[in-house]
């Protein structure tokens, strides 16, 4: 019952709001990443709502909006880790499952526990798990990979040291080794620039120019709207639906980010109180 | 004659019991370390207690102890608990410890009734469930490939070999899905498949444990061994080896302490099992206490020996600035004063910093007089060249510390002292050629006082 009431709402939402931000499909085996129609909810309360959105190859693409309003769970719901009440992705015009190997995650740096007894290069090495496969243990090959790459982001002296004695900087570079490791063509980045040094945050920039300049494409979760412009061609603005996306000099306008962070009580809240009023009158 | 036999038959049976407990001990600590690991300790206590009614069950339906049916009802009813768990969590909204309080202690009550029944029917003691009976477990026989050994050390050699093979073959999917299960995921190892396969594992391990330890006392050998080898390694690989041998250790230890430690009090030895929970304890204290990073005490006495560097760098930088504002050297009780420290401590470090000569007392060339501290005399103290040369770079690092808080983080001029202060103790000459640097090689601190120059 309940379930028919969102669901018929949404496609009145759908019809009557969404307008050229719901694109079809897109099946080009360039295209990285095609989102289309793609909602979530915990506890039938949406997360995100009717995303959608094609990304143009081997950019540096800023996801921006205010907290909540489900930057991470589009990254999750993109790669299946999270369950989706709607919607279809395509990477390289083809599933997540199919394509998974071209992806690279670089998630929060508070998801895990950096007490965990494991070193740097451990942490990195993961990155080649899926290439070793089932079963077969790390090899010597593998090590002089992950710590090439740690050599990259400029840490390989702290190779072995236990990940818990690495400053916050050198714990997000671990992580971004471990990406780079991988050799995806489309990086997923969730707020890589959280809570860094600044020293830390040139080398990121670094690392995300590097990667632009090897064609590969990077989709950022970022927060600190200052720097969009200098960091990101392209940039999503995101709250809870898609407020806008495009090249950053359209679409990063003064009006958008208004309409992205200002204005809390936006129609869908507007429609999610009602919903709630009238479940409880019932 | 008759003694030697019955003391020979006691040596057997002793061995098999101790055999059965490293067993146990071992294949629980295996898996052990990764409901450590992944903070699930709770969920291996939820899953040894629920496993209850799965055994009851299938005491009722096949009306017999033999182990095949317990096994399935087992881990059936084990899986379902971390299926259950992870549902009323969802559903209800409540944290994972509230979801499993509630699962587990209903399937252990409901298990506890089903086994009150299943007692009228079948020979079984609630009591041996809870609490084990490793010794009677050691007296029955059963036969293979011609040798004759007690089935529960057949079982849990079998559990024992099919964890280590888990745990080894799988190393690195354990390893990635415990530490991120988001990334584990998406590189095609299941997080949820390895939490099921662990949990379906822990489940087994738990029945075959259950008769020889126990249920409550199993919870003891998934966790405690593994906990305290977190203490002593910051290895994965060598965690789970450590744990391997700390559980050994305390079944070892358990069933000779059993016999033995009753005995000084007089009484009849006791039950192995609780000595092995105890004995887990107690070599978990000891790495607590002993733990060469996590330790206790080995973390007391490297303070103790980074304050005490502290205080030695205060005694010559104090020096040096008493020879600075040419007020005469200080008195020891005016050291004692300037610098919080006891006496004791304080004779301690003007002791090193003579023997090291880095001071010198007056009327005495320097480090040759035993015993003379005792600072009865004013201006007792003074610097030597080396001791100087110390005391310079640590007050050259202090005020360029204070330089850079005003210039480069516009901190508060009355802030900055305590922080250069702390900072003064932690900087060698690289990081002060950097602050110099940075802070266009000033002459005087924010105060107006003389930075001194690093070499004299």
């Amino acid at each position: 019952m309940n379930k028919q009431t969102s669901s018929q709402l949404g496609d009145a939402l759908a019809s009557s709001e969404s307008t050229s931000s719901a694109p079809g499909l897109s099946t080009d085996p360039l295209c990285p990443l095609s989102v289309y129609d793609l909602t979530v909810a915990y506890h039938r309360k949406p997360v995100i709502w009717d995303v959608g959105f094609d990304l143009p190859a081997g950019q540096l693409i800023g996801v921006v909006g205010p907290n909540g309003a489900g930057k991470s769970t589009l990254l999750k719901a993109i790669m299946d880790l999270i369950p989706r009440a709607s919607g279809r992705v395509r990477v390289f015009g083809d599933t997540y499952a199919h394509n998974r190997k071209r992806v690279g995650y670089v998630p929060q740096r508070e998801s895990v526990d950096w007490q965990f007894p494991v070193s740097a290069l451990d942490v990195v090495t993961m990155g080649l798990y899926d290439d070793i496969g089932w079963f077969f243990p790390v090899r010597k090959k593998h090590r002089a990979r992950a710590l090439e790459a740690l050599d990259r982001v400029g840490i390989a002296d702290l190779a072995n040291r236990q990940i818990s004695q690495l400053s916050g900087g050198q714990q997000q570079r671990t992580f971004l080794a471990r990406a780079l490791v991988q050799d995806a063509d489309l990086y997923l980045m969730d707020e890589p620039f959280a809570a860094v040094d600044a020293a830390t945050e040139r080398a990121i920039v670094e690392i995300l120019r590097d990667l632009k300049k090897r064609e590969k494409t990077a989709v950022v979760i970022h927060h600190d709207l200052q720097t969009v412009p200098e960091y990101f061609d392209h940039v999503i603005l995101l709250n809870m639906r898609v407020v806008s996306h495009g090249p950053v000099s359209e679409t990063f306008t003064s009006e958008n980010l208004q309409k992205t962070y200002g204005g809390r009580l936006t129609l869908l809240d507007e429609v999610t109180e009602a919903m709630r009023r009238r479940e409880q009158a019932l | 004659m008759i003694y030697a036999q019955i003391d020979l038959n006691w040596q057997q049976h002793d061995t098999w019991i101790v055999v059965i407990g490293i067993l146990c001990a071992v294949s629980s600590a295996l898996l052990g370390n990764f409901l450590v690991l992944r903070r699930m300790s709770m969920l291996g206590d939820a899953v040894t207690h629920a496993v209850l009614p799965g055994i009851a069950a299938a005491f009722l339906i096949s009306h017999s102890r033999s182990s095949l049916p317990m096994f399935f009802g087992a881990v059936i009813v084990g899986v379902l608990t971390a299926l259950f768990t992870e549902w009323i969590r969802r559903v209800g909204r409540v944290d994972e410890g509230a979801s499993m309080g509630v699962v587990f202690t209903s399937l252990f009550a409901l298990g506890l009734v089903m086994l009150v029944q299943a007692s009228d029917h079948v020979d079984l003691d609630p009591d041996c469930v809870l609490y084990g009976a490793i010794e009677s477990a050691a007296i029955d026989e059963v036969e293979i490939f011609g040798r004759v050994l007690p089935p529960a050390a057949l079982i849990l050699g079998v559990v024992t070999i099919v964890n280590a093979l888990f745990v080894v073959l799988c190393f690195k999917e354990l390893k990635i899905s415990s530490f991120d299960p988001a990334l584990a995921t998406t590189m095609g190892f299941s997080a949820r498949l390895m939490h099921y396969l662990l949990m379906v594992l822990v489940s087994i391990t738990a029945v075959a444990s259950f008769e020889s330890v126990g249920s409550v006392l199993v919870v003891a050998m998934f966790v405690v061994p593994a906990a305290a080898s977190y203490m002593l390694t910051d290895r994965l690989a060598w965690m789970i080896v450590l744990s391997v041998f700390i559980a050994a250790a305390s079944a070892i230890l358990g069933h000779g302490s059993a016999i033995v430690v009753p005995r000084w009090f007089g009484f009849e030895s006791t039950t192995t099992a609780s000595m092995m929970a105890v004995s887990a304890g107690g070599l978990f204290f000891l790495a607590a206490l002993f733990g060469p990073k996590h330790g206790v005490l080995v973390k007391w006495v490297r303070r103790q020996f980074l304050s005490f560097r502290i205080l030695c760098d205060d005694i010559v930088a104090l020096l040096y600035r008493c020879e600075e504002r040419e007020t005469g050297s200080p008195s020891k009780a005016e050291l004692a004063d300037n610098l919080f420290a006891s006496s004791w401590t304080l004779w301690a470090a003007l002791a090193t910093l003579r023997r090291r000569g880095e001071i010198a007392v007056d009327g005495a060339v320097s480090g040759a007089v035993d015993g003379a501290v005792d600072g009865a005399v004013s201006g007792d103290f003074h610097l030597t060249g080396r001791g100087r040369d110390r005391a310079r770079q640590l007050v050259r690092s202090h005020r360029l510390w204070e330089q850079y808080l005003v210039v480069e983080t516009s901190t508060e001029t009355d802030r900055i002292h305590d922080k250069a202060e702390r900072f003064e103790h932690f900087t060698d000459r690289p990081l002060r050629d950097r602050l110099d640097r940075v802070t266009d090689a000033p002459d005087t601190d924010p105060h107006g006082r003389p930075i001194p120059s690093e070499k004299s």
